[in-house]
């Protein structure tokens, strides 16, 4: 049984100046201990996916289609069921940039809240694990006491891996864990996660913008334009040989490691994603693509399936 | 708090009460360079008479003469003789002092807790009907003067209805002593009170409302519920711990002003407090105790910032560094 389903996912915030589709109908399947990465630029709706997987999107938000976590479904829980999955069946790994972490309760106290919430032990117990927790993280345990001010910004992104940790979670939602992270420190926790992953046989799904990080974190990759998948596959067949040309382009804007004359020309990527609320006709990212041709601006072609585990929604694609 | 961090805050408060004591005693001087000129002005005294009266109110001597003489007596404990009753400023100010500690003290701390509780939901639940209706009436509480509100409740309660007394600390000519003296005093200062409690209350409902608004949007909330806390923990353990610092900042420098904060309501339902007392000296205008009320409410200012630093201290891990 997959750890997590998404099955037709649509995510539309209404806002005052009307809906605004984040995300339009998106399938996603995670197994046991199988590693997704999920990119895509900013405002692709990938963040509001993992939102969407624990039910902690606004109430301005309306959700559809099904999101299956351990085979149940999230939107049909009671609410004490509800809080029994949430950071049990599935936690997220936050933004340790951002003000994540409560500033005025200390890292060791923010962890063992986790636990006791899920009933995993008394005082003392809780205490115990956050203190393993840390140390597995690569932060002594004497540092509990601390406050987050008192940390630096990878030290507050490995707290967070251990929050997320705390209650033995069987998928693992990384959200951007990497970003405004100076570059050492990036390689730093993007090797704990893939440690941590390896040892506990965590299902981990990875969130970023940056596809270099993904190709080695991740076993397949899901592409995401304008809150749909436009490409999927395992990592490196999709990030060496893309079938979509925005895949294309986002595997071009980063330099190949090992290979210096790709960081000579870097190849960007014209224009702006487009504004969700008011998305181009036909295929969304023809009016940024280099192979547009006349019908992308008419006909919005779905997922082709290219090779078995391939699949791209471009005209270009032929079906297999 | 680091030890030197709190010397220095001490250090500033106390050098900051110097200062008010040097403006506070210069400042009548210039108001007024000779009181006993004032105050006998159209009888005919002696010069005689004016030098020994400029003597009993240390009026004597060149003005820096005058401030040393002042200064020595105020580090005794001696804040000079009233021009009105003629008895040391000191006594009077003691007299008057817990009448307006009780009925603003009260007031500011019930006030306190209603309104921080009322802002906590309204910006918790945004527009809820709860929202809608608290933050109207704490609007409205806001902006109507006190002394306005004491009047109308001073009317209807006491006038009309007559379930409370119409003023003073207790019935005239009582002889109770003991708990139906404490019954009685409580039942003078049960509408003063709750009008300035009303008055208060509006401030600390908005303030903690925005606070809270602000705090609603923190990523910290986002990760509290994604653990898998309840709303109320959220809210409680997370929100309120974080939105309550600049509240409480507001709430320990608004003691401050308990003093000095309710001379117009003081004064209608005739509270003998320092409010009232403040108003007679104006009134006289009686120097020597306008500058010890003066002092005494700087000082009660100073004395409530520093209290305010030292808290903030406490409370957030942030202030005051490592």
């Amino acid at each position: 049984m997959s750890v997590l389903e998404l099955q037709g996912l649509s995510v539309t915030y209404r806002t005052e100046g009307g809906d605004v589709p984040a995300v339009r109908g998106v399938d996603l399947e995670i197994g046991a201990g199988d590693t997704v990465g999920l990119a895509g630029e900013s405002g692709c709706g990938k963040s509001t996916i993992a939102a969407a997987v624990l039910r902690l999107l606004p109430t301005s938000a309306r959700v559809e289609g099904r999101v299956l976590l351990g085979g149940e479904d999230v939107y049909a829980m009671k609410p004490g069921r509800l809080r029994a999955v949430r950071w049990t069946g599935a936690a997220i790994v936050f933004q340790g940039a951002l003000h994540s972490l409560n500033p005025v309760h200390r890292i060791g106290a923010q962890i063992e809240e986790a636990i006791r919430v899920h009933g995993l032990g008394d005082a003392a117990t809780a205490r115990r694990r956050a203190a393993d927790l840390l140390e597995r993280v690569g932060i002594p345990a004497s540092r509990a006491d601390r406050y987050p001010h008192q940390l630096s910004g990878g030290q507050r992104q490995r707290v967070l891996i251990a929050i997320a940790l705390a209650c033995g979670p069987h998928l693992l939602i990384a959200d951007e864990p990497t970003t405004a992270l100076d570059v050492m420190v990036q390689a730093q926790v993007l090797d704990l996660l893939a440690e941590l992953q390896r040892d506990e046989g965590l299902a981990m799904l990875f969130i970023t913008h940056d596809l270099s990080v993904l190709t080695s974190a991740c076993r397949r990759l899901a592409v995401m334009y304008a809150g749909r998948i436009v490409e999927t596959g395992p990592a490196e067949d999709v990030v060496r040989l893309p079938s979509h040309p925005y895949t294309a382009a986002l595997a071009g804007a980063f330099p190949t490691i090992g290979d210096p004359a790709s960081r000579m020309r870097p190849s960007g990527l014209p224009g702006d994603p487009p504004d969700p609320a008011a998305l181009p006709s036909g295929c969304p990212f023809h009016p940024r693509c280099n192979r547009a041709v006349e019908a992308c601006s008419t006909t919005d072609v779905g997922l082709r399936v290219s090779a078995p585990g391939r699949a791209a929604a471009c005209v270009h694609v032929e079906p297999a | 708090m680091r030890p030197r961090v709190v010397v220095g805050k001490v250090v500033g408060a106390i050098s900051t009460l110097a200062f008010v004591v040097v403006v506070n005693f210069f400042l009548f001087r210039i108001v007024n360079d000779d009181p006993v000129e004032s105050m006998f002005r159209g009888r005919n005294l002696t010069a005689e008479q004016k030098e020994r009266l400029r003597q009993q109110f240390d009026l004597d001597g060149s003005r820096f003469e005058q401030f040393v003489a002042y200064v020595r007596e105020l580090l005794s404990g001696n804040l000079g003789v009233s021009l009105q009753s003629r008895r040391p400023v000191a006594t009077e100010i003691a007299e008057a002092l817990w009448p307006t500690i009780a009925l603003v003290g009260t007031a500011t701390t019930l006030s306190m807790a209603i309104g921080i509780w009322i802002g906590i939901r309204a910006g918790w639940r945004r527009r809820s009907r709860f929202d809608v209706g608290s933050t109207t009436f704490s609007m409205f509480t806001y902006s109507v003067p006190d002394f306005w509100l004491a009047m109308l409740a001073l009317g209807l309660f006491s006038v009309q209805l007559g379930v409370f007394p119409t003023g003073g600390i207790e019935d005239a000519g009582s002889t109770a002593t003991g708990l139906a003296l404490l019954l009685d005093q409580l039942h003078h200062m049960a509408l003063p009170c709750l009008v300035l409690a009303v008055a208060y209350i509006g401030e600390y409902a908005i303030v903690m409302r925005s606070s809270m608004l602000d705090t609603v949007r923190e990523d910290y909330l986002q990760l509290a519920r994604a653990k898998g806390l309840r709303d109320v923990e959220v809210r409680r353990r997370h929100a309120v711990r974080n939105a309550v610092l600049p509240v409480v900042n507001l709430s320990a420098l608004n003691f401050g002003f308990v003093l000095s904060g309710a001379i117009a309501v003081e004064s209608i339902f005739s509270w003998p407090g320092l409010g009232q007392a403040t108003l007679e000296a104006i009134r006289g205008p009686d120097f020597p105790m306008l500058q010890g009320l003066f002092l005494l409410f700087s000082a009660a200012v100073i004395l409530a910032n520093l209290v305010a630093d030292l808290l903030a201290g406490v409370l957030d891990p942030r202030v005051g560094g490592r």
